[in-house]
This record gives C-alpha cells, structure tokens and sequence, in this order.
C-alpha cells in the first residue's frame, strides 16, 4: 500500500517537474511548482516528516507561490523559448544523474533500520528526550533545545536576507511613478 | 554485479532514482532554461528533490512520526534529517525571496528578465563604452 502511494506520488512530482520544463506561461509554471510542494509534502507524510511536510505546505506551496506571483505582476507574464541549444544542458543533466545514480549504490536500502541514520546519534536522542526534555515532539526537542543555536542561526539568516529584499526594493514604488510620469 | 539486480535492491534504492531524476529535471531548467524566474523554480525543485532524499534516508520500515505516543513499543524514524530539512527549508525560503527581489530589480534596469537580453544589452553597452560598432553581437543575429 505504502509502495503503491509512494510511486503514485512520483508519478505526479515526475509529471509535474517536467511540465514545469516545457511551460512558458510563468503563471502556470508559479502554479506549478506550488503543485509540487504540495505533492512534495505529502510524500514527507508518507515518509513519517509532519513536521516537514506542514512547513513545506505552508512555505513552499504558500508563500514562496506568492512570492512568485508578486514578482511576475512587477516583471513579465511570459517566457521566450531560448534559441540556444538544448544538447550541451542535457548531456550535463545526464552526466550528473548517472554520477549520483553511482553514488546512491553503496547507500542502505530505504527503511533499513541498521542504516546509520538511524541507529546513529538519532537513536540517542530518542532515548534521551522523554527524560531530559519532556516534550513529546522529538523533532521539537531536538530544534528547539538540543540545537538551538542551529535554530538561532537560521534566524540570523532569514533576517539577513529580509534586509537584502528590503536594501534592493526599496524607492521601487517611487522610482516607477517617476518614470512613468515622464514617460506619458 | 549480481547484487545490483535483485529485486530487494532495485526497491530499496528506486526512491533515490526517482529523487536523482527530479533533482536532475531541476538542473535541467536552471541551466537550460533563459528566464530569471524560470531558473529560481528550477532551484526550488532541485532542493525539494534534496529534501526528499534527506527525509527518505531517516524512514524506518514499520515506523511512525517521531511524536512520543502510548505505546512503548513504536519505532520511530530518525528525527535529525527531519530537523535540518526544517531548517533548510526554511533558509531556502530565504534565498528564494532575495532571488525574486534580485530579479524585479534587473527588470527595473534592463527592462526584461531573459538572459539572452540582458547579455545582449551588456555587450551594446561595452561596444558603446569602447567606441566601436561590433560586427557580431551573441544574441543578435537571432532576434
């Protein structure tokens, strides 16, 4: 059943991802990669991420989509097809696959749990939580307490970033007014 | 060889096939495709597609979330890939809107978001800036 549900995932990320390849309308492809967090997120339900798979929804499919639509209301609806060549990108794209194709090779098969992941620090931490912690979450425990300047750090970054979007948008509005007013 | 070919194997290891091709399909628009916001969506699948692999590799057979229950007996999956896909998503977030904010200002500049243009538009103003008219511009010939 789990087997069933997660190839029919695949399926639709598949067909979703390469939708998103050959579309030029910009606002399809915003959709569509809206379409493909949200089939993303429920793939990390399947895979026991909740935790994931609700920032994913609300994050990927929320507000990057809007993000997205913002940003082609401020630039351009459509794409231009590119006249380059589409043979070099391939071969680089196949290239690469079949490396990390290699790569995943000597990986534990999925669900093996003998894998390092698992039986790792992780299994350590389950233990540890209930005892030290007290909050049923492990995910929370770990984010929270056990790594919390990782979480602390993560905020330095959003903020950094705020002040980026902010540095280069700021007098848009403005800028726009003028230029239009002495367009006309 | 023999041990690549089994079916234990191939089902084992099928996800992470499936997560190389999306990742793969990713690079593919990044590289291939000529539109700023094109290649922003693009990077997104490409790190969804991480974030895949990452959480697939904490699953355990028979397991359940990592939420303490009633039952002592539960597996649970591995909570840390779980943690630090939570973290890069939300950085990722992060990077996408300075991206998008990137983009609308090049438009504000060059008047578009295609790549060939705005190399285009640069080399009409290096050509101009050095005083001599270029007999080949790259972008050009095809518009």
């Amino acid at each position: 059943m789990e087997l069933a549900l997660t190839l029919l995932l695949f399926t639709l990320l598949v067909t979703t991802a390469i939708a998103i390849v050959f579309m030029t309308r910009l606002f399809a492809v915003v959709m569509l990669s809206g379409v493909f967090s949200l089939l993303a997120a429920l793939l990390f339900i399947v895979m026991d991420a909740v935790d994931v798979a609700f920032t994913e929804a609300a994050v990927g499919a929320g507000i990057s989509t809007v993000l997205m639509l913002s940003t082609i209301a401020l630039t351009a609806r459509s794409e231009t097809p590119t006249r380059t060549s589409s043979w070099t990108p391939l071969a680089v794209v196949v290239l690469t696959g079949s490396v990390l194709i290699y790569g995943t090779l000597d990986m534990p098969n999925f669900g093996d749990p003998t894998a390092p992941v698992i039986s790792g620090v992780a299994a350590g931490y389950i233990e540890r939580t209930p005892s030290e912690i007290d909050v049923p979450n492990i995910v929370t425990a770990v984010l929270a307490s056990y790594r919390s300047f990782d979480t602390f750090g993560e905020v330095v970054v959003v903020f950094t970033a705020g002040i980026g979007v902010v540095l280069l948008l700021s007098g848009l509005g403005r800028r726009r007014r003028r230029q239009g007013g002495s367009d006309r | 060889m023999e041990q690549f070919i089994n079916l234990e194997f191939v089902l084992g290891h099928m996800n992470y096939w499936f997560f190389v091709v999306l990742m793969m399909t990713g690079l593919y628009v990044v590289v291939a495709r000529g539109n700023f916001l094109k290649k922003i969506v693009g990077l997104n699948l490409f790190q969804a597609a991480v974030f895949m692999l990452y959480i697939s590799m904490g699953k355990v057979a028979g397991g359940t979330a990592p939420i303490f229950g009633d039952n002592p007996d539960y597996v649970y999956s591995s909570p840390l890939p779980h943690v630090l896909i939570l973290t890069a998503i939300v950085v990722g977030i992060a990077t996408t809107s300075l991206g998008l904010a990137l983009i609308v200002r090049i438009n504000e500049v060059y008047g578009t978001i295609e790549e060939d243009a705005v190399l285009h538009q640069d080399h009409l103003i290096a050509a101009e800036e050095a005083g001599v008219t270029p007999r080949h511009i790259p972008g050009e010939a095809e518009s």
